[in-house]
């Protein structure tokens, strides 16, 4: 390659690149009527009419080109939007869960208040296990002997009796459920006053019977049951029972009526949920010598 | 290759349909979340076919009409689109790659040496705009969408200017192999 050439072309690229750089400082330079400005103005003015027509003219290839592009930018959106929906299923999961463990806490508090619970030293605690069998009616809580927990100790949730402390280690307890087979309590009809030994019925996990009622055709359907607060159900004495007087058991579902009075079958369902349970109370000092007031 | 008037006229289409295509069209379709950038593409091609000395003053034109009529800074693409120009020119004229793919990468580096060197010269003339994130990807993402163009752009640049071109790279290839010659274009 020759000489002459090389220097031709090393010519042309500083004439462009002194050029542009002329251009640029002239254009930085001068104020926006300057000739420059007026040059670009006029060009635009010029290409502007080219511009529209083909811009109008060349509208289908953009909008085929904005069809991919729209396309494109749409599963990049539908993947964003998608992982924020999931992300706000994640959130309202978080504050349901949130506000039905504050309304139980809120429960509680106000039974406590309400029903005069707060005597018996309530402890909080949550259910961290739960038998699957519904042969054993029991779940762990959190909390144990460290936290004032102890066997037999009766157990609350906002709605009522839940059950029982059946076992107590330092930092965990287990809780029977009072639908478990040995469970029993002292109990009395709210309305009627008629007092009875409240137990699961056998072969139905779910349901409680109130048994050994004296006048048990006194009793009718819908009738509140609560804690006797006495230790034997035959009347209501004033021997202390494991339970406080006054809490809440359950209602009566259903009374199946025999061929005598004693063949009368009340069956109870329980008003606390014992198959969603999160947040309970172990009654700590179940013997103070405070009474809950019935509700 | 020896600009001819005619050719002159061809060239001058090319950069006057393309930079009006790029402004009508492409610039208004956003893939990836940019536009792809057309201007690199033809002058690299141009270079790349035709040398370093047409295809620098091609960079130059195309520049130049780009920002009278997008009322930019004058000079700002003329000197980039030059340097993008003169070195596709200079890769043929001392390389003379004869693969298929050769456009293709010639015309990705032409658009990253182009969108680079803009946004240095940006930085330069004081345009007050952070380095960040999302310049990088639009650099990035302009890179890759111009690489997955530069093969039919080059293909029509090639055909517009084919009557005036020297023989086909890969015949010249095979004849440089018996005769040890050199480009057509650094011999000219």
């Amino acid at each position: 390659m020759s000489d002459k050439v090389v220097r031709r072309r090393r010519a042309v690229l500083a004439v462009l690149v002194l050029f542009s750089l002329f251009l640029l400082t002239a254009y930085f330079g001068e104020s926006s009527g300057g000739s420059l400005h007026s040059v670009q103005r006029g060009a635009m003015e010029v290409f502007a009419p080219i511009q529209e027509g083909a811009n109008r003219a060349l509208k289908p290839f953009r909008d085929l080109f904005g069809w991919f592009g729209d396309t494109l930018d749409a599963k990049d959106e539908k993947e964003r939007l998608e992982a924020e929906r999931n992300a706000l299923r994640r959130q309202v999961v978080d504050v349901t869960l949130e506000n039905r463990q504050l309304r139980q806490i809120e429960g509680l508090q106000e039974q406590n208040t309400e029903r005069g619970l707060d005597g018996y030293d309530p402890v909080q605690a949550r259910v961290i296990a739960r038998s699957p069998s519904s042969w054993f009616q029991s779940f762990q809580i959190n909390k144990g002997t460290s936290d004032g927990v102890r066997v037999d100790q009766p157990v609350v949730n906002d709605a009522g009796l839940v059950g029982k402390v059946k076992e107590v280690s330092d930092g965990n307890a287990v809780i029977m459920l009072l639908t478990d087979p040995e469970f029993g309590v002292s109990a009395q009809a709210l309305e009627s006053g008629e007092p009875g030994s409240v137990g699961p019925a056998v072969g139905d996990a779910g349901d409680l019977r109130f048994e050994l009622v004296p006048n048990a055709k006194e009793v009718r359907r819908g009738e509140r049951i609560v804690t006797a607060g006495t230790s034997t159900s035959a009347e209501v004495s004033e021997l202390s029972s494991l339970y406080p007087r006054g809490i809440l058991i359950g209602t009566v579902s259903r009374i199946e009526t025999g061929e005598g009075e004693l063949d009368r079958v009340i069956h109870v369902e329980p008003v606390a949920d014992l198959r969603s349970l999160d947040l309970v109370e172990v009654l700590t000092q179940p013997d103070a010598n405070v009474r809950a007031q019935a509700p | 290759m020896t600009v001819t008037p005619k050719a002159a006229g061809r060239l001058a289409l090319l950069g006057l349909l393309g930079g009006i295509f790029q402004l009508t069209t492409v610039s208004q379709v956003a893939i990836f979340g940019v536009p792809a950038d057309l201007s690199p593409l033809l002058v690299a091609s141009v270079g790349f076919l035709t040398g370093s000395i047409s295809g620098a003053i091609f960079g130059f034109s195309l520049g130049l009409f780009v920002d009278t009529v997008l009322m930019q800074t004058l000079g700002v693409n003329s000197l980039v689109l030059t340097a993008v120009g003169y070195g596709a020119g200079r890769v043929r004229e001392l390389r003379d790659p004869a693969h298929t793919l050769a456009p293709v990468i010639v015309g990705a580096a032409a658009t990253a040496a182009a969108t680079v060197g803009f946004s240095l010269l940006q930085f330069l003339l004081g345009v007050d705009a952070p380095v960040s994130f999302s310049l990088l990807r639009a650099i990035l993402m302009t890179v890759v969408l111009n690489t997955l163009l530069a093969l039919p752009v080059y293909a029509v640049c090639r055909r517009v200017l084919l009557p005036y071109l020297p023989d086909d790279p890969r015949r010249r290839r095979r004849r440089a192999y018996t005769t040890g010659g050199l480009s057509p274009l650094s011999r000219a």
